[in-house]
């Protein structure tokens, strides 16, 4: 009804000369924060341990979610002592529940604040905040008539997902996954059930007694693994050393791989300050802060009180290390965060190599 | 630190230079405590905080719908005078200085926030946070010093027009957030010469300001009192609702305004608070930096209420320390400020609203008026980097 729609467009138009400076969304987000359309969010409404380390949490969104397909991931912001951190998190259930509900498996990993956050201390309840979901690691169109899938350790969950929504159309599937014990494997019973019920080939490996497995072993469990679709998962080696593999036998095109481990930042003294929109680059010596360094890189840089306390100069950092000068304190951005990691440049000297948008 | 070295006794004649580096450090180190244990409890304020005022102004616009009767006039009034001082003073003020932007919520940051105030935001940040905060109580620099139209130290020369400077800071407590978006623009300064008047920078600012009131008084002034016309029609009076919610929305704006210039006034006015001259902060270090902040302050003592209600700049002597760690630790930084200020025989000046008021009034007042006695001489070629050399009485 277009007079309805003009009428409440102009109703909305009023609510918005009420809540200036702000939106009526955010008055919206201190009574109903799933019911906001600008800012996707999700309840955590459920918390299952699945090993000792991993947990699956199945979330409800709130408006603005879409659907995912099956492999895709989510980034998930999670506010950890007062501070939102971002991380990507395959999607693990079957596609399309029709109330919107979803799950994501994870793995806490040594050091890993938001994991371990997740897999210890994450309650039925808790809101969290969303990305829709991304991705190009799902199932080709029309189903492969024969599939392999080679995962190792929380690899398993985007491929758990497509197992979970498709195995039916499926007819012939190898799952090679490797895990360090029998206990560690996530979703263990239900892959063995599969395999138990003639559904797929499982071929597990347990890395603690067996080692790890490297593509010529695989090539020897599965001797047709060229000939198959194949889809892998898991730490940044494995992945490596198959797409080397497959690019040597001429099958580069066959597989398809994930690869979400978080690059690993360390700090160091200086790093190659990069600002992307202007193309500038500058080497940032340790003691020089980046703003500094920019000015005189020739970047125009915003900047104010040059001494920590204005916030003027700030800029969001896509990927790297930075270092602050007054206290020492290490902060690090990677993609998964978006453009939320800013950085006051005038305090901030780099600590390795940094990308900002600017 | 020359302004200083004028005063009958000068506070810092007992210390070293080495001292006051030490100060420095001593605050550093205080800083760094307080950085590592900020986080969920300080984020929890200030989304509590903005949950809290953000319901009591829904609640009091939506009492003021109803305002034709005089008990929801006053109530949707009172409360909304006390959601606009909370927007302002402990969400706003200290949303804006970067203290929660710690959180990388993009929703609570400095470079997103806009508040309920005549002033854009990001005028706002750049007189407030990057002069008022580097230049903090310089004669000359810092603009929040008697906002460019008082005269707030013996040592400002005297002239006919500073007779009237009661009523000046009577008005500008009225209109305060137009007096803070006219300082913000430099007014005075930029329409002195058509130069600066056509400055397409400063047109461009002042543009801004103009949408931004307009927005302002738009809400307050027209949507607000159109929406209590259908109760005003219901009982037969929608003229009488639309001009008495008009009325509504102006009180709590002037309650507003007196609030917050009187919590500002009390930061910087009150008696043993001192003022610097421009040329003492020439290649002035970190230590001294602080050691004028310290000097440059004054607190408002009072309860938990007292300092949420001005945006815990009751504690404006910590939050010129450290200006961008967040509002929720100053009542915990505050003792241990105290103490420093105890161990270097330094001056904390704290004390009741009212008491402090009425001090930076008599201040105004008394400054109205010539000197009795005239301005010692004062020997410039004192080097401002060693004040203990000076000694006091100079």
């Amino acid at each position: 009804m277009p007079v309805t729609q003009t009428l409440r467009d102009g109703a909305w138009r009023v609510v918005e000369l009420i809540t200036t400076p702000v939106v009526p969304a955010d008055y919206l987000d201190v009574i109903a924060p799933l019911r906001n359309p600008t800012v996707l969010r999700a309840r955590i409404s459920d918390v299952r341990p699945e090993t000792a380390t991993a947990v699956t949490l199945e979330l409800r969104p709130g408006r603005g979610w879409e659907p995912h397909e099956p492999g895709q991931y989510i980034r998930v912001g999670v506010d950890i002592d007062g501070v939102r951190l971002w991380r990507a998190y395959s999607v693990s259930n079957a596609a399309s529940r029709k109330d919107g509900r979803f799950t994501i498996t994870v793995n806490a990993v040594p050091d890993g604040v938001v994991s371990s956050y997740l897999r210890y201390q994450a309650r039925k309840g808790e809101i969290v905040h969303l990305d829709l979901p991304a991705g190009d690691f799902v199932l080709t169109k029309p189903r492969p008539a024969k599939a392999l899938f080679v995962t190792a350790g929380s690899g398993i969950t985007p491929v758990m997902g497509m197992l979970r929504s498709c195995l039916s159309e499926m007819p012939d599937v190898v799952v090679v996954h490797s895990a360090k014990t029998p206990e560690a494997v996530v979703f263990g019973a239900e892959l063995r059930e599969l395999a138990a019920a003639g559904r797929i080939r499982l071929i597990e490996r347990h890395t603690t007694t067996e080692g790890r497995l490297k593509p010529a072993g695989i090539a020897e469990l599965v001797p047709d693994l060229l000939d198959r679709e194949t889809w892998a998962c898991g730490p940044a080696d494995l992945l490596d050393d198959l797409q080397e593999h497959w690019s040597d036998a001429g099958a580069a095109e066959r597989l398809h791989v994930e690869r979400f481990r978080p690059t690993v930042l360390v700090a160091g003294d200086g790093g190659t300050v990069t600002f992307e929109k202007s193309g500038v680059t500058t080497e940032v010596p340790g003691g020089t802060t980046i703003l500094d360094a920019g000015e005189a890189a020739g970047q125009l840089m915003k900047s104010g009180c040059r001494m920590g306390i204005c916030f003027k100069c700030v800029l969001p950092m896509r990927e790297g290390i930075v270092r602050d000068v007054r206290d020492g304190a290490i902060t690090t951005a990677t993609e998964v965060d978006g453009d939320n990691v800013l950085i006051q440049t005038c305090v901030t000297t780099a600590a390795g190599p940094c990308r900002f948008d600017a | 630190m020359t302004t200083l070295q004028r005063k009958e006794s000068n506070p810092i004649a007992h210390l070293s230079p080495e001292d006051i580096e030490e100060i420095g450090r001593e605050l550093d180190a205080i800083r760094d405590e307080f950085l590592a244990i900020r986080g969920e409890k300080d984020a929890a304020h200030i989304r509590r905080m903005i949950k809290i005022q953000r319901r009591l102004e829904l609640a009091s616009r939506a009492t003021l719908m109803l305002s034709v009767f005089p008990p929801a006039w006053i109530l949707g009034t009172a409360g909304l005078a006390v959601a606009k001082i909370l927007e302002n003073m402990e969400i706003g003020h200290n949303i804006l200085h970067g203290q929660y932007d710690f959180m990388r919520d993009p929703k609570i940051h400095s470079t997103t926030w806009e508040w309920d105030h005549a002033s854009p935001a990001e005028q706002w940040k750049h007189s407030h946070n990057e002069l008022h905060h580097k230049y903090t109580n310089v004669v000359g620099r810092d603009n929040d010093l008697g906002y460019g139209i008082m005269r707030v130290d013996e040592q400002q020369r005297w002239t006919k027009a500073h007779l009237g400077q009661p009523l000046y800071n009577l008005i500008n407590a009225l209109l305060f957030e137009y007096g803070i978006a006219a300082y913000d623009l430099e007014l005075g300064r930029n329409l002195k010469t058509k130069k600066r008047r056509n400055n397409p920078e400063f047109r461009e600012r002042l543009r801004a300001v103009g949408r931004k009131i307009r927005k302002q008084a738009t809400k307050d002034y027209l949507v607000q009192p159109a929406l209590a016309i259908p109760v005003g029609l219901a009982v037969g009076n929608p003229v009488g609702a639309f001009f008495g919610t008009m009325a509504a929305t102006a009180v709590a704006n002037v309650v507003r305004n007196l609030w917050s210039h009187s919590v500002i006034i009390c930061g910087h006015f009150p008696k043993g608070v001192e003022t610097f001259e421009r040329t003492s902060i020439t290649g002035e270090t970190r230590g001294e930096w602080y050691l004028r902040q310290m000097l440059g302050s004054a607190n408002i003592s009072g309860g938990k209420l007292m300092h949420i209600m001005t945006g815990n700049l009751s504690h404006q002597i910590e939050h010129h320390l450290f200006p961008d760690l967040p509002s929720s630790q100053y009542a915990q930084i505050a003792p241990k400020i105290k103490a420093l200020f105890a161990k270097y025989e330094l001056k904390y000046v704290s004390g009741p609203m009212i008491v402090q008021v009425a001090s930076a009034w008599a201040k105004v007042i008394r400054l109205a008026l010539p000197n009795r006695e005239p301005a010692r001489e004062i020997d410039h070629s004192i080097p401002p980097r060693h004040p203990a050399e000076v000694g006091a009485g100079v």
